[in-house]
């Protein structure tokens, strides 16, 4: 009936972004593809190259960064190559440390970012903001801290046996457990925000819908709730497993620093006394390739639910 | 136009030259130099002092070779990274006549393996490195190195240990009583073999946390410098430092001149300035350690002058320098290393 | 209705969430008051070290090294805010294109690589193209690794919006920039602020990057109190945190206060 007097939108039926990726794209291709993308290809040159001792690389080509991580030569290098299974080792120890303190952290996670999303508007900023104040104050103070509270004649201890829920103190320092615990500490609001994002999204609807066709609550939470936040709480997993992959506070600090973790076993390469730049280049190589190849193949699955 | 172009130019120079007198940029460890120390030298020269930190001498090495060399005039590496640091070439050098107080140096430490005739080094301060025992949970003799390597019931499962290859290396070697940088296979294996069987007595590898986990007493025993297990006892920890038979570590930091120093006439000023027995003493009633110039005594806190972590038993054992290997040798420490910890 | 909305045990995970959170800052802020210089024994109450923060002689450094901590993380947070934003838009909202799976690479890039690596690269780099460290390479250092954390949160809100919103608006005359301004943007807020939050924090915490970066006497927090805290924390950085912390509720409490006066004279 208008159509006489206006002209048809311009745009009917799309959102109209297309035409705006690649100017939309731009500023991240810059940043990234320069400051981070650049100097990282060039530390994957570096890890082909011969290493400088005690730091720096000499431009000759070489394996032997590959060949030290995967072939094990004995002591004095003179023995025949077998698998080298101590750095295959480290990585596992740090997925399984990783592994475990993201499923914590979605543990806990879920159901506080569930709870900021269901509080009236107002309030919700307020809930985020209490999640976030504590990182205001620095990693490694926060980890001593907990350090401080976990120790065998800490706070935590003494608690518990002044209760009398416990009769000895509970070692955790220096304990896998207190590793987890603080990998689980350093990274909750990763886990908590973009599943707040998500929920917040949600439409309650749905479940009221499932609920008047008789659903149980949990039936509800997993056969609808958690497939419409998936994207939140993909995201809050890969913020904290990835990140704690590579973290070397809290193993340092709370695990005793016994065993290298993929983290600090860079970290020596680089910082520490055996100064090998080409194999911790190689190193963080390995680790890159591996987690990339799982993104992609996430990226890939989430792409074809989208499709279906 | 050309006289122009000359004139900017030589302005130009003039206003760099007139800016760099007035700065002075030192990259050091922390927690190393009493503030008041700093201030006494600005206010004394006029010079603008900034100072940045590291945390091993191995991280200022990286930092200096990706591209830090150049923004600093001097830096403060121990021992056996002043050697690493002139075979990279990331020295200046000066004669001794640049320094009016060289001959403070305590003649004993103008000679030293790692810089010959102190050609672009001082004397910053040294100590030694070797354990701390809590009395209170073991109250037997504890001069050996076996209160670490092999330790008595009462200590098993509550030490902590250095994290840091060259010292728990070097203080195992001494325990077997093979050189530092042995090729001898059978004795590299005795060490492997020793320090893997040593480590289910341990409860936590820490370098930093050495003085606090005495103190704590989440740790019973522990590898620790001199002046960190004195500042442990003054802090209530009822810890014995001790000088194992088997011998110890001895360290020596330095302040070095960094090559293409920015500001090397400010560089020397500051140098010579910390070569003033009084100067030097006021580092050493910070850091608890020692001081390698003469005549500091008159200065000294009374603490320090009498504490038993800063004055070994005359008949006592010696220390040690941890000694620099060559590449071959020290693949296989690094391997012996990894080995540990893996 | 509140019933879908309420799961048991949710309230007491939420409490116990912040009880973790806060925990280990009720010893930060106690200790800061302990006149013994030890975490692991009380000395008695004292104000000393708020003195010593205050107006000790590093206090310039400190003051100085906080507010280049929070300028930086501002800036930071802000500039990889707007471009995770941008990116997001294109890649939720525009299809499928080439390149798209190596532009999701490349955004999650500066999770991947372990911060030694970035540090080290990022230096050599720098100085490479001869760029003069300062507070420019951190800020440009920043900002690149914060992208990812701003972008997660915004797409996962983003990819929850249908597109009929905005084709609504579309179809109603709006422009793209009135679509986006008025309808998208306001949907996007709770992904956009998490976003922010998260790249916030990030920047704010960063130390082995920054400490490779920075030029000679540029300082960021924790370049300036990391050595004395590695050694077993002294009572003045639990001062220089509790004060921290103090500004961070301050900052917290008036943008509440903003919020409700600007809500009540709206209605």
């Amino acid at each position: 009936m208008a159509g006489g007097v206006l002209p048809p939108p311009s745009n009917r039926g799309g959102t109209g972004w297309g035409p705006l990726r690649v100017p939309l794209l731009i500023p991240t291709w810059v940043m990234i593809g320069i400051f981070l993308l650049l100097p990282v290809l060039l530390m994957a040159v570096y890890s082909f190259l011969t290493k400088e001792f005690r730091g720096g690389v000499i431009w000759d080509f070489t394996l032997a960064a590959y060949d030290q991580f995967f072939f094990d030569r004995g002591l004095f290098g003179d023995e025949p190559p077998v698998i080298e299974w101590t750095y295959i080792s480290i990585f596992w120890r740090s997925i399984w440390q990783a592994g475990v303190a993201t499923l914590a952290c979605l543990l806990v996670g879920f159901p506080t970012a569930w709870f900021i999303a269901t509080r009236a508007p107002a309030q919700r900023t307020v809930w985020l903001f209490l999640i976030t104040i504590p990182y205001w104050v620095n990693l490694l103070i926060r980890t001593v801290s907990l350090k401080f509270l976990i120790r065998d004649n800490g706070p935590l201890n003494e608690a518990l046996i002044g209760l009398g829920l416990l009769d000895h103190p509970l070692p955790l320092v220096n304990t896998n457990l207190a590793v987890q615990l603080g990998l689980f500490y350093s990274y909750l609001p990763f886990m908590v925000l973009p599943i707040y994002a998500a929920v917040e999204r949600y439409n309650f609807a749905l479940s009221e819908a499932a609920s008047d066709l008789y659903a149980g609550r949990w039936t509800i939470l997993r056969e609808i709730v958690l497939p419409m936040v998936r994207p939140g709480i993909v995201a809050g997993c890969i913020l904290v497993f990835v990140p704690s992959l590579g973290a070397f506070l809290a193993p340092d600090l709370l695990g005793g620093a016994k065993t290298y973790m993929i983290g600090s076993l860079i970290d020596e390469q680089f910082k520490g006394s055996q100064g090998n730049w080409p194999f911790g280049a190689a190193i963080a190589v390995i680790l890159m390739t591996m987690v990339l190849m799982v993104l992609m193949a996430q990226a890939r699955a989430a792409l074809k639910g989208e499709r279906k | 136009m050309k006289t122009y172009l000359t004139t900017a130019a030589a302005l130009a120079l003039m206003a760099g030259t007139a800016q760099a007198e007035g700065k002075l940029s030192v990259y050091h460890w922390f927690e190393y130099m009493p503030q008041e120390l700093v201030d006494k030298f600005e206010a004394e020269t006029g010079i603008e002092v900034t100072i940045d930190t590291y945390d091993s001498n191995e991280a200022m090495l990286a930092a200096l070779k990706a591209g830090k060399i150049g923004q600093y005039d001097v830096a403060v590496p121990g021992d056996y990274m002043v050697a690493i640091m002139g075979h990279e070439g990331l020295l200046g050098s000066f004669t001794p006549e640049e320094l009016p107080n060289f001959a403070k140096i305590d003649p004993k430490w103008v000679d030293v393996p790692f810089d010959p005739a102190r050609k672009h080094s001082i004397p910053y301060q040294w100590g030694s490195t070797a354990f701390s025992v809590n009395r209170d949970v073991y109250q037997g003799d504890i001069n050996t190195l076996a209160m670490i390597f092999d330790p008595p019931d009462e200590l098993k499962g509550k030490i902590n240990v250095l994290d840091s290859q060259g010292e728990v290396l070097a203080l195992g070697s001494l325990y077997l009583g093979i050189p530092q940088c042995s090729t001898d296979k059978a004795q590299l294996k005795a060490l492997n073999d020793m320090l893997l069987n040593a480590k289910q007595y341990w409860a936590s590898f820490g370098s930093d946390t050495a003085k606090e986990v005495l103190v704590s007493g989440d740790a019973a025993a522990g590898m620790i410098y001199n002046g960190f297990s004195a500042k442990a006892r003054a802090e209530g920890a009822k810890v014995e430092y001790a000088y194992p038979k088997e011998g110890y570590v001895l360290w020596m930091d330095n302040m070095v001149l960094l090559k293409d120093a920015p500001n090397r006439e400010n560089a020397l000023k500051f140098m010579n300035f910390l070569l003033e027995p009084e100067n030097a003493a006021a580092v050493t009633n910070y850091a608890a350690y020692t001081a390698g110039v003469m005549g500091v005594e008159p200065f000294l806190d009374e603490a320090i002058k009498t504490s038993p972590e800063n004055n070994p038993p005359a008949d006592g054992p010696t220390g040690v320098f941890i000694e620099a290997c060559d590449e071959a040798t020290q693949k296989y420490y690094d391997a012996i290393w990894t080995n540990l910890k893996k | 209705m509140k019933g879908v909305r309420h799961y048991p045990g949710f309230l007491i995970l939420t409490l116990g969430c912040l009880l973790v959170l806060y925990a280990p800052l009720v010893v930060v802020t106690i200790y800061s008051f302990n006149d013994s210089s030890s975490i692991t024994s009380w000395g008695g109450f004292s104000l000393r070290w708020y003195v010593d923060v205050l107006t000790g002689p590093e206090s310039a450094r400190f003051a100085a090294a906080a507010w280049n901590s929070i300028t930086i993380a501002v800036l930071a947070a802000t500039a990889s805010t707007a471009i995770a934003v941008a990116a997001a838009l294109a890649m939720i909202r525009s299809g499928r294109f080439r390149g798209k799976s190596a532009t999701y690479a490349l955004i999650n890039l500066p999770l991947l690589v372990p911060e030694i690596v970035t540090a080290v690269a990022t230096l050599i780099f720098f100085s490479v193209i001869g760029l003069t460290t300062g507070y420019l390479t951190i800020l440009i250092a920043h900002v690149t690794f914060c992208i990812p954390f701003a972008y997660l949160p915004i797409a996962a809100r983003l990819s929850g919006i249908e597109e009929v919103y905005e084709q609504a608006a579309r179809d109603l005359y709006a422009t793209r920039t009135q679509a986006f301004w008025l309808i998208l943007l306001p949907l996007m807020m709770p992904g956009v602020v998490s976003g922010y939050l998260l790249a916030f924090i990030i920047s704010l915490d960063d130390f082995i990057i920054t400490n490779f970066v920075k030029g000679a006497g540029m300082e960021t927090l924790p370049t300036a109190i990391f050595g004395s805290v590695k050694q077993g924390i002294k009572p003045n950085i639990m001062a220089i945190s509790t004060v921290m912390l103090a500004v961070s509720v301050l900052f917290v409490s008036l943008s509440y206060l903003v919020n409700r006066i600007g809500q009540k004279t709206r209605t």
